[in-house]
């Protein structure tokens, strides 16, 4: 292996024509609304102390996230796509504040979490960030109506000077949302799964948010009722100038709500960029993998990639690439030294020795079937 | 003759305020080696057809009218020792969670030995060997160290794969695989399809392969039946109903799945959702979503309608139209 690599070509002009109203590239990113800079989150899943003392286990450590720099633009909507267990999970809500990270910057704004220690100077990044949790039957309390549930947000930060303003704010969200305000009266139990998610949705709008995130907001819903909540999601997006990071499993679900892509892996980012740049363009081997594992709706009789192996425990990860275990184009160096990410000709983040170093074809498979045609 | 064949099938569940129809009216077939995908979303009654034909609905759920016929033979008047032998030996199953399909507390090995014993008359040292056979059949890498492995132990596509050997003991003609992949990631999604199209390519089993993805059904079924509030409202080829759906239901399903690759700012909505069981409007159950809904939609109930290589339940195809599309077609 040379130890002199390739120079990596700058960002120059995007290797994709511009479909939209802005060029395929990361780095143009001027003023993110969310950086996230070396984010990690260690978790202790040690045994107890006793058992550490007597019977001398070692300290365990599940390195949930482990170094993810990604920038999320105003107004737009960034995805995390991945297996279970990679992560995707934690960053959302390291971003959001329920976790602390053990290393790393999330800034707001150019704000840097970590100084907001007073609960004061907190107050006005909470009310800016909301969630969309995954299970909308878990979400609600069954035992509020759906009024307090929307009004709580309301109330928290006083955003409402009377009782009578609370139910008028209430009813509005509730019509925002497709529902009527008569439905404030009822209980969580009385709605169907869809509906129930409109109401999260409605009670992560009340305190007037600019940034939401959305934790597989729609895998517990049916089809069809998975595209009214996009649907949704893009109206209010567009009339509220709201930015989203949503993570989901679901590549397609990926590529219809997404400006911008990261995929993750055993915590960390394998490869972002431009939605069109990543999905016509895959570099990373795990991307062109999980591209080829998509089911084919439209029956072009491409057979599946069967891929082998499983994500490893992320308690005891492979040296190296985490994903060299599966990779068909490891090599020693795979095997010893964690890539770094760089940016591809494409225009796209990928930590790939094998891009780095031009061993992997540019082209992928999964590609071809993209279409970019219609421009 | 069709492997399975069920006419009119119809499940019931009595309760204090009257009897809930779940299935009403649901018939298809399967032939040998194919794969028959039912796909609906929640509630509407296709989970509840698969366990009707293993004969393992909850009461006091029970079937109420129709015929399941396995080779030819009534099964759904059996009594419930005579059931349990043909379940596993027949039919085998397979559901969704493969942590409760499987006892924590038991190797995997005596789980699918235990299996084999109960329903062929290998002895013990041969029934070890075939679930060894049976590990490798289905794709766990190292089967003979897995063998020993308690359910815990394996990751969930492993534990998916011993579900599935446990389904093959007894060599089924017929396998049931209730939402198999659902719980699974897409990469073991993949490699589970694939395990279960060998299956009836190689040993000539029959899978009813219950699903709401229609991506699974797209890539593993040879034909579909689409399911809505407990009636069929398509079926055919699985190139027809996926490539050129005819039942507003099913085009508005397709619709509303996104897709890699298709650019659209909005996905096709259908507004509202299933009714539930209680309250399923006259006439034609789709009728409050339908944008083609016209009179006679909400006087009478659409009976399957054969169109040039499926069945439409909807009247927008009724006798003269469907002659003139059979002929056109």
């Amino acid at each position: 292996m040379p130890d002199h690599l390739p120079p990596v070509p700058p960002p120059t002009a995007p290797a994709v024509p511009p479909h939209g109203r802005r060029p395929d590239d990361a780095e143009l990113i001027r003023d993110p609304l969310v950086e996230v800079q070396g984010l990690a989150k260690y978790f202790d899943v040690s045994k107890p102390f006793l058992n550490r003392v007597f019977e001398g286990a070692p300290r365990r450590l599940l390195r949930a996230v482990d170094g993810v720099d990604i920038k999320i633009p105003r107004g737009e909507t960034f995805s995390l796509v991945g297996e279970s267990g990679c992560g995707k999970s934690t960053v959302a809500r390291t971003i959001v504040g329920l976790y602390r990270p053990s290393r790393g910057t999330v800034m707001f704004e150019g704000t840097d979490l970590a100084t907001l220690t007073r609960r004061a100077a907190r107050m006005p990044f909470h009310r800016r960030v909301q969630m969309i949790f995954q299970d909308p039957f878990a979400s609600l309390n069954p035992r509020w109506r759906v009024l307090d549930i929307i009004a709580e947000p309301i109330r928290a930060h006083r955003l409402a000077k009377s009782a009578q303003e609370v139910r008028e704010r209430v009813a509005e969200l509730l019509t925002q949302v497709k529902l009527t305000a008569r439905d404030g009266e009822k209980f969580p139990h009385e709605f169907s799964g869809g509906q129930r998610q409109r109401i999260s949705i409605a009670r992560a709008l009340a305190s007037n948010p600019d940034f939401l995130v959305c934790d597989e907001p729609t895998s517990a819903l049916d089809v069809s009722v998975q595209a009214q909540i996009l649907n949704l999601m893009k109206d209010l997006q567009r009339e509220l100038g709201l930015t989203y990071l949503f993570i989901s499993h679901n590549l397609a679900a990926v590529y219809h709500v997404s400006d911008w892509v990261g995929v993750m892996y055993l915590g960390r980012v394998v490869e972002w960029g431009a939605k069109r740049t990543v999905f016509s363009t895959p570099r990373h081997p795990y991307t062109r993998m999980l591209l080829d594992t998509i089911p084919d709706i439209t029956m072009s009789g491409r057979e599946r990639m069967p891929v082998g192996g499983e994500v490893p425990n992320p308690i005891d990860p492979p040296p190296g690439c985490p994903f060299h275990p599966r990779c068909p184009h490891a090599n020693e160096r795979c095997v010893a030294e964690l890539p770094a990410s760089k940016v591809s000709e494409q225009g796209s983040h990928v930590a790939c020795h094998g891009v780095e170093e031009g061993r992997i074809p540019t082209h992928a498979a999964p590609g071809a079937k993209v279409g970019l045609g219609k421009g | 003759m069709a492997l399975l064949e069920v006419d009119n099938l119809r499940v019931e569940f009595p309760t204090r305020r009257g009897t809930l129809v779940a299935v009403d009216d649901v018939s298809f077939a399967i032939d040998e080696g194919e794969v028959l995908g039912v796909v609906g979303e929640s509630g509407a009654g296709k989970s509840l057809t698969g366990t009707a034909i293993i004969g393992l609905l909850e009461p006091p759920g029970r079937v109420a009218g129709g015929e399941i016929r396995l080779e030819g033979k009534r099964i759904d008047k059996l009594p419930p020792d005579q059931m349990r032998r043909i379940r596993g030996a027949k039919i085998g199953a397979i559901f969704q969670d493969p942590l409760t399909s499987l006892n924590p507390l038991y190797r995997i090995g005596t789980q699918i030995v235990e299996t084999v014993l109960t329903h062929t008359d290998l002895t013990p040292t041969k029934a070890r060997m075939r679930a060894l056979e049976l590990l490798k059949e289905v794709g766990i890498p190292a089967a003979e160290h897995r063998i020993d492995h308690y359910p815990h132990q394996l990751s969930g596509g492993m534990r998916q794969r011993v579900v599935i050997a446990l389904a093959l003991c007894a060599n089924p003609r017929l396998i049931i695989a209730d939402e198999p992949t659902t719980a699974l990631d897409v990469s073991i999604q993949a490699q589970i399809l694939a395990l279960l199209r060998r299956l009836g390519r190689d040993h000539g089993t029959a899978v009813m392969l219950v699903t709401h993805d229609m991506g699974v059904i797209a890539e593993t079924a040879h034909r579909v039946a689409v399911m809505y509030a407990g009636r069929i409202a398509e079926i055919g080829a699985v190139r027809q109903v996926v490539g050129r759906p005819r039942h507003p239901y099913t085009v508005g399903l397709m619709g509303s799945i996104p897709a890699v690759g298709r650019d659209q700012e909005r996905l096709t909505q259908i507004d509202g959702a299933m009714p539930r069981l209680t309250d399923i409007p006259r006439g034609c159950a789709f009728n409050p979503r339908c944008p083609h809904a016209f009179d006679r939609c909400f006087a009478d109930r659409p009976d399957p309608i054969a169109m040039a290589d499926g069945k439409v339940a909807c009247w927008r195809f009724d006798q003269a139209e469907a002659a003139a599309e059979v002929g056109h077609a």
